[in-house]
């Protein structure tokens, strides 16, 4: 059941041009399926007047805590990662449908790009309780775009590709060594639309089943404006809620 | 206790003044996680046409200074879709389901309303002459005097239930619009539809939507729609239903001493998606605190 919630801003850790915050809720989480998306109110400026969509990092349910990492690309999200420790921050959650769960004993790629590695941690973990260990392929443009690196590195074998070469291999993910060496059965994939084309070719190329997660500009994030639909085998639907995964084989690219 | 009810006419009682926009609350099910439906006056579902629509292509959105535009352009699966489809999961919601018809000629608009006018638990048509995202007809009818006394007049004679007319914005004098509505056997009208309007990127020197303009909506419309609403509840006898920019149950108290017997709250369910319930409650402390027996108390109670 979704539920609309004050959190508290409970930790902040900086990493530059972005931030994770650890928002702490009183009441129990709802349940929450890695891959899901949560809208949170961004106040006291009138150029952020919706809501801004964000994928959830991680999530303690023990604590009843989830993690946001919040890239700063405009003013919602440099309203947000300005908040202090201790502020309430409102949040809907949770949103979407979340990535499909491997069978056991499948080989499973997990792609990131750039702050798209964010839902990939929560994934990865829940993918680790259910016995499976995923491989994942990071990619930034540069080394520091590459956060938390180590704590990836513990959820499954990481690859990392960096535009200018500063950490892993030069180029871009879908260059990367790993595509000869290995084989996969699901790849799953969250980054810049250009980047998930050129995994989703891949993945069509090699008749491999991928998901890529995918990110519009909402307004409401529950199915009822209509503004953030995808163009689909089936016509134009939404992507916060028939998404924000889709399948590659029902969309039109 | 406040006595909330509103009878807007031919049927139609609302147990309070409270109504939630079409296309800003999906047909009601998205909602009922944050909403008990029994709390609103009504709901009135996404604008839908005789025939399916796409829609326009993405992007369809825009964040603007306390608002958004939006040019969606009335997707939709088609008035036999809702009637096979969604009606039968609705239909016994404990409020007021109201049909927002929409179309883009003459023949569509009084083909659809036939249709609806056949289902029981729709108590209501919100005719929608005033959507400025499609190309043909919608808000071609609503912003002439002819064109509005034409669809009204054609769809008054095979719709026999409550006729509500939304009416544009984008007109030079919206109370003779309003008044053309009326004399052509409209129930009532409700009024603000989106603003037209346009927003552009300037580092990409293109607009940010992908058919250039669209409809504003939102808290930055507020003072418009109040204006329009107060115009029009001196021009018309019919009762004027008051929506643009609602945020809050002060903003609707406003909207009901300009004249308007009921209230729709449209783009706030979008930031607060439990927003609509707490306006409802917000009408009655009101009203008990200002110690009006009667919500009707407040109609046109402006001290002006």
């Amino acid at each position: 059941m979704k539920q609309i919630k004050d959190f508290k801003l409970a930790e902040k850790h900086d990493f530059g041009r972005s931030v994770v915050l650890r928002l702490r809720s009183e009441k129990p989480l709802p349940e929450i399926l890695p891959g899901q998306f949560v809208q949170v109110r961004v106040d006291g400026s009138p150029s952020t007047y919706l809501r801004r969509p964000i994928s959830i990092h991680n999530v303690d349910t023990q604590k009843n805590e989830i993690d946001l990492l919040v890239q700063q690309v405009g003013e919602g999200t440099r309203h947000l990662a300005a908040a202090s420790v201790g502020d309430l921050i409102n949040i809907v959650l949770p949103l979407g449908n979340g990535f499909s769960m491997p069978e056991k004993g499948e080989k499973v790629l997990l792609v990131g790009g750039g702050i798209g590695i964010a839902p990939l941690f929560y994934f990865a973990k829940v993918l680790n309780e259910n016995s499976v260990q995923p491989v994942l392929l990071l990619g930034g443009k540069t080394k520091s775009d590459l956060l938390r690196l180590e704590e990836y590195r513990r959820l499954g074998e990481t690859f990392v590709t960096t535009e200018d070469g500063s950490l892993g291999e030069k180029g871009f993910v879908t260059m990367h060594s790993v595509w000869k060496e290995r084989t996969f059965d699901k790849i799953y994939v969250c980054g810049p639309k250009p980047m998930m084309k050129a995994v989703a070719k891949i993945a069509t190329e090699k008749e491999i089943w991928c998901e890529v997660s995918l990110e519009n500009l909402m307004a409401c994030g529950l199915g009822a404006c209509l503004c953030c639909v995808e163009d689909t085998t089936e016509g134009h639907v939404c992507v916060c809620k028939e998404g924000p995964v889709f399948n590659t084989r029902r969309l039109k690219w | 206790m406040v006595n909330t009810t509103i009878d807007l006419g031919r049927g139609l009682v609302l147990r309070n003044p409270v109504m939630t926009a079409s296309g800003t609350f999906g047909y009601g099910e998205e909602y009922t996680d944050f909403v008990d439906l029994s709390q609103l006056g009504g709901i009135i579902v996404k604008g839908t046409t005789l025939h399916p629509r796409e829609g326009n292509p993405y992007p369809r959105m825009a964040e603007t200074p306390s608002g958004m535009l939006n040019c969606v352009g009335l997707q939709n699966k088609g008035v036999q879709y809702f009637i096979d489809t969604i009606y039968p999961r609705i239909r016994d919601f404990d409020t007021n389901v109201l049909l927002n018809l929409s179309g883009s000629t003459l023949e569509d608009y009084v083909k659809g309303a036939e249709m609806v006018n056949e289902l029981e638990k729709i108590p209501a048509i919100e005719l929608n002459v005033s959507c400025p995202n499609v190309k043909q007809g919608g808000m071609a009818f609503g912003v002439t005097t002819t064109g509005i006394a034409q669809v009204v007049s054609e769809v008054r004679k095979v719709y026999h239930k409550h006729l509500m007319v939304k009416l544009s914005p984008n007109v030079t004098n919206i109370a003779e619009i309003a008044l053309a509505a009326e004399t052509a056997g409209a129930d009532s009208v409700s009024l603000i539809n989106t603003l037209m309007g346009m927003a552009i990127d300037a580092e990409k020197r293109k607009p940010k939507l992908s058919v250039i303009t669209g409809g504003l909506s939102g808290a930055c419309v507020k003072p418009v729609a109040l204006r329009m609403v107060w115009q029009v509840a001196k021009a018309v006898k019919i009762p004027v239903v008051g929506l643009g920019g609602i945020s809050n149950a002060t903003d609707a108290v406003e909207f009901m001493l300009a004249g308007a017997s009921a209230i729709e709250i449209g783009t706030a369910n979008f930031i607060d998606p439990a927003v609509s319930a707490k306006i409802a409650r917000g009408i009655i402390e009101y009203c008990e605190h200002h110690g009006f027996q009667n919500v009707t108390d407040l109609i046109g109670a402006l001290e002006c």
